[in-house]
């Protein structure tokens, strides 16, 4: 254990409070105190490897440090010639982006990785940014396939059950929305309205999470 | 360590092995490159299975104990080869812990009011329906913090979120007639250790409770904030069909709290906020010489929490796959937030309060002698609701998540220096549901060991078997509707009759004081406890069955198999406002498996074109 990561671990426990009682124990248990990897280290070794990745604008990026770290992000998984539930939740994305205006691309990312990247050229995906007349500020991403199936596990877009998880037509809709310095991380539909995706993605601000106004008027969405 | 097998030892020594490897491959700088190429890695991510890199692929899931080789899901959601297992822990070290007491304060200052106390810092947006005619008697504080919790001396001491210091929370004791208040803030750290939101919403399951009070998943606060939560402890009926004091025939016992904030519940009661509430009142005392002559609390009435967690292997800190959409399988098993403790018992016969506190598993409990024989154990209350009669069971209990079950066990029959086992033999190996094979008996998870003291004791509580008579199911009225629900899941979303939940979406509106029927269609596949606030129904068929004498009463939690129906009536009275029903399975939970429904004096008939689907 390094000076710094011991002298941190030393005033966390200086301040965290000891709590009496019969479940807890009080101090005096430095030595049990885990000297292994920061959360955050994990959750990069657990969810973010930091594959290179290519954009639809042809540059070439790594997933954690280009796209993950430091930002908050939505990240779903698509592909071009997808004519199942891609299209409504691509049209989904387009309101979401909208509905946040000049915040997507700053302060919030937005990711769509492809699960046919042999067919998903740089060229594929600026082909269907253009077709959907997508804004700047929404990424579509390539890469290897073996490293995109990792990726799409790592991330949690994989079905337990093997035989439906190799079924494109049966791909995990599911957005996932995150902070990676805050480490909040979670999923909502992407078949759900887009107001309240954009909620949802707000909450990963800290300055939006305090209270729900319940100011959005919206109606159920039907997904078949 | 006697009740560990060889295999399970060998086993043992191969995960700390595993963990040794994967701790050198760390410090060693090797990138997942590095391992493929060096054939240690598969390119799916995979640790190869091979030995001292992958326990788990060897010996399958489990845990560190059990007897079923049905593996679990972890980190990466892909099925668990070669991922890793918890660090091995010493079952029954020490005893159960018992959550303390709650302790009123004399008052509240800034004093309660009916409209949210914005300017001070309360997060509530509605005022208080009962605040000035169910004014409360006492009043509590509770701060939601960071606590340092020991969960068994083999492993590092725990960053828990926690009520007041504790995990599970303080107890609620709480009277029916004795409304109370409790001033909730929201004190947790800038830091999460990973994973959890510090935003809370703190439901009352399932209190009858108003809506602004009830703990709504979208009505939830930030850091820094404070909710004032009022709790009538009123019975159903008061302000409608049995005024002034409610029907005694829903009378409920044992309520939990814990959170309920919107898409982050799994994360945020994993970390540790969830505690009891129990109510007691003329029949139900709390004192066995009295009423019901159930067993005296707090001595032989013993509340106890079931959790299954998993911890990092190779630094022992609780962990949470968040990346897992179907279930979370724990293969450390707890109770009241320690791993495996003992309860000594004396020779009398005891009331505890069992809740599968999750996040996803499905139990099927017995009492294991040492002989490998059942201990029966009798049934009094499905869900807090004391059933119609005591019910015998020696065939195991079913308990889903957020289900409570109160036991009547007896131990006079044991010589002192007996042990006995709560032993779960439910076989499950992913969150879909459990295989409903049931493991021999000893081959199952030992949650906790109970030991058989010799004090002289006297026991003046009723006799089970003399078929005492509790409540009355309460009387049916006309229902005004009929609702179906069907429960989906469609490119991996949730669906509740193919849409989809949004916070600000009503899917429906219930008629206040009126009665209905609910068909819930489930499963495919998947088994789900579908909880619905507020109200407690009545099970009127399972399959088209009458449901078995458990589950004949009254409950808040439906386990839906695969391919299961039910037909539940409910009788929603006396407040208004909005409330969910969801999946508590709380990773289906928090994937949006979820709907909200209001409450109001109008009503309307969506979701009723049952003949349609």
């Amino acid at each position: 254990m390094s000076d710094i990561s011991r002298r941190k671990v030393l005033a966390d426990l200086a301040v965290a409070p000891l709590v009496g009682g019969v479940i807890t124990r009080a101090g005096g248990q430095i030595d049990k105190v885990p000297k292994a990897m920061s959360p955050r280290e994990k959750l990069q070794a657990r969810y973010f490897p930091n594959f290179e990745l290519t954009t639809h604008e042809g540059k070439k990026v790594r997933f954690y440090d280009d796209l993950i770290k430091d930002k908050i992000v939505v990240i779903n998984f698509f592909y071009a010639q997808c004519e199942g539930i891609c299209i409504p939740v691509t049209q989904n994305l387009k309101r979401v982006q909208n509905l946040l205006g000049k915040r997507i691309g700053r302060e919030i990312f937005m990711y769509s990785i492809s699960l046919k990247p042999e067919q998903d050229t740089p060229q594929a995906l600026k082909h269907y940014v253009q077709m959907h007349k997508i804004k700047p500020g929404w990424t579509f991403l390539t890469g290897k396939p073996e490293e995109i199936t990792i990726l799409r596990r790592k991330l949690g877009f994989s079905d337990a059950k093997a035989q439906l998880d190799q079924d494109l037509k049966n791909h995990i809709g599911m957005i996932r929305y995150g902070n990676e310095p805050h480490q909040w991380w979670a999923m909502c539909p992407g078949q759900a309205n887009p107001p309240w995706i954009v909620e949802s993605i707000l909450w990963m601000d800290p300055k939006e999470n305090d209270v729900h106004t319940h100011n959005v008027k919206t109606n159920g969405r039907k997904v078949s | 360590m006697a009740n560990i097998s060889k295999r399970n030892r060998r086993r043992e020594r191969e995960i700390r092995n595993a963990a040794k490897n994967r701790r050198e491959i760390i410090a060693a700088r090797l990138s997942r490159r590095d391992l493929i190429k060096a054939g240690l890695l598969t390119s799916a991510g995979y640790l190869i299975q091979k030995n001292g890199l992958s326990a788990r692929a060897q010996f399958g899931g489990g845990g560190s104990f059990g007897g079923s080789d049905c593996d679990r899901r972890w980190y990466d959601g892909s099925g668990g080869n070669g991922t890793p297992v918890s660090p091995p822990t010493t079952p029954f070290v020490e005893p159960l812990p018992i959550p303390p007491i709650a302790q009123s304060v004399a008052s509240l200052s800034p004093a309660p009011t009916v409209n949210p106390n914005t300017a001070a810092g309360e997060a509530r947006t509605r005022p208080h329906q009962a605040l000035t005619t169910l004014a409360p008697q006492k009043f509590y504080e509770v701060h939601q913090r960071e606590a340092l919790i020991s969960v068994h001396p083999q492993l590092p001491l725990q960053r828990l979120w926690t009520f007041n210091g504790t995990v599970p929370g303080q107890t609620y004791v709480a009277r029916y007639g004795e409304p109370i208040l409790v001033r909730n803030f929201n004190d947790l750290p800038n830091d999460n250790g990973g994973f959890g939101l510090q935003s809370v919403s703190t439901h009352l399951h399932n209190g009858h409770t108003p809506s602004e009070s009830d703990g709504f998943p979208c009505d939830f606060f930030g850091q820094n904030k404070w909710y004032d939560q009022h709790y009538p402890n009123a019975l159903a009926g008061f302000a409608s069909s049995h005024p002034p004091n409610g029907d005694i025939n829903e009378s409920m016992s044992t309520l939990w709290y814990h959170d309920h904030r919107v898409d982050f519940t799994s994360q945020n009661v994993y970390k540790g906020l969830a505690g009891f509430y129990l109510l007691f009142n003329q029949f139900d005392t709390g004192d066995e010489t009295t009423g019901f002559r159930l067993p005296s609390f707090p001595n032989f009435d013993i509340p106890m929490m079931f959790n299954d967690k998993n911890f990092d292997p190779d630094d022992g800190l609780l962990a949470f796959d968040l990346a897992n959409r179907d279930g979370i399988l724990g293969d450390k098993f707890l109770v009241n937030g320690k791993i495996q403790p003992f309860f000594e018992v004396k020779r009398r016969r005891y009331r505890f309060r069992w809740l599968n506190a999750g996040p996803s598993r499905f139990y099927r409990f017995y009492l294991t002698k040492s002989d490998l024989t059942n201990h029966p154990f009798w049934v009094i209350s499905n869900d807090g609701n004391l059933l119609k009669n005591p019910v015998q069971t020696t065939s195991g209990l079913m308990m889903a998540v957020a289900e409570r079950m109160d036991v009547i066990v007896d131990f006079s029959s044991f010589a002192a220096g007996s042990i006995i086992h709560l032993e779960n033999r439910l076989e499950q190996c992913d969150g879909a549901g459990p295989t409903n094979n049931i493991l021999a008996a000893g081959q199952g998870a030992k949650v906790l060991q109970f030991r058989v003291i010799s004090d002289p004791v006297t026991d003046n509580s009723v006799n089970p078997a003399t078929n005492p008579t509790f409540y009355q199911v309460p009387t049916r009225v006309t229902e005004q509707i009929t609702r179906c629900f069907k429960f989906d899941r469609n490119n991996g979303q949730w669906v509740i009759n193919d849409r989809l939940f949004d916070c600000n979406d009503v899917r429906f509106r219930v008629k206040r004081n009126t009665a209905e029927i609910w068909q819930l269609e489930g499963g495919f596949n998947w088994s789900h406890p579908i909880h619905i606030h507020f109200e407690e129904f009545q099970m009127l068929e399972r399959n088209r069955n009458t449901p078995t004498l458990i589950e004949r009463g009254r409950k808040d939690v439906v386990r839906l198999g695969e391919n299961d129906d039910v037909k539940l009536y409910f009788r929603f009275r006396d407040f208004v406002g909005r409330y969910p029903m969801h999946c508590h399975n709380v990773i289906h939970e928090d994937h949006a498996m979820m709907l909200r429904f209001d409450i109001d004096d109008v009503g309307n008939s969506n979701e009723s074109s049952c003949g349609r689907r």
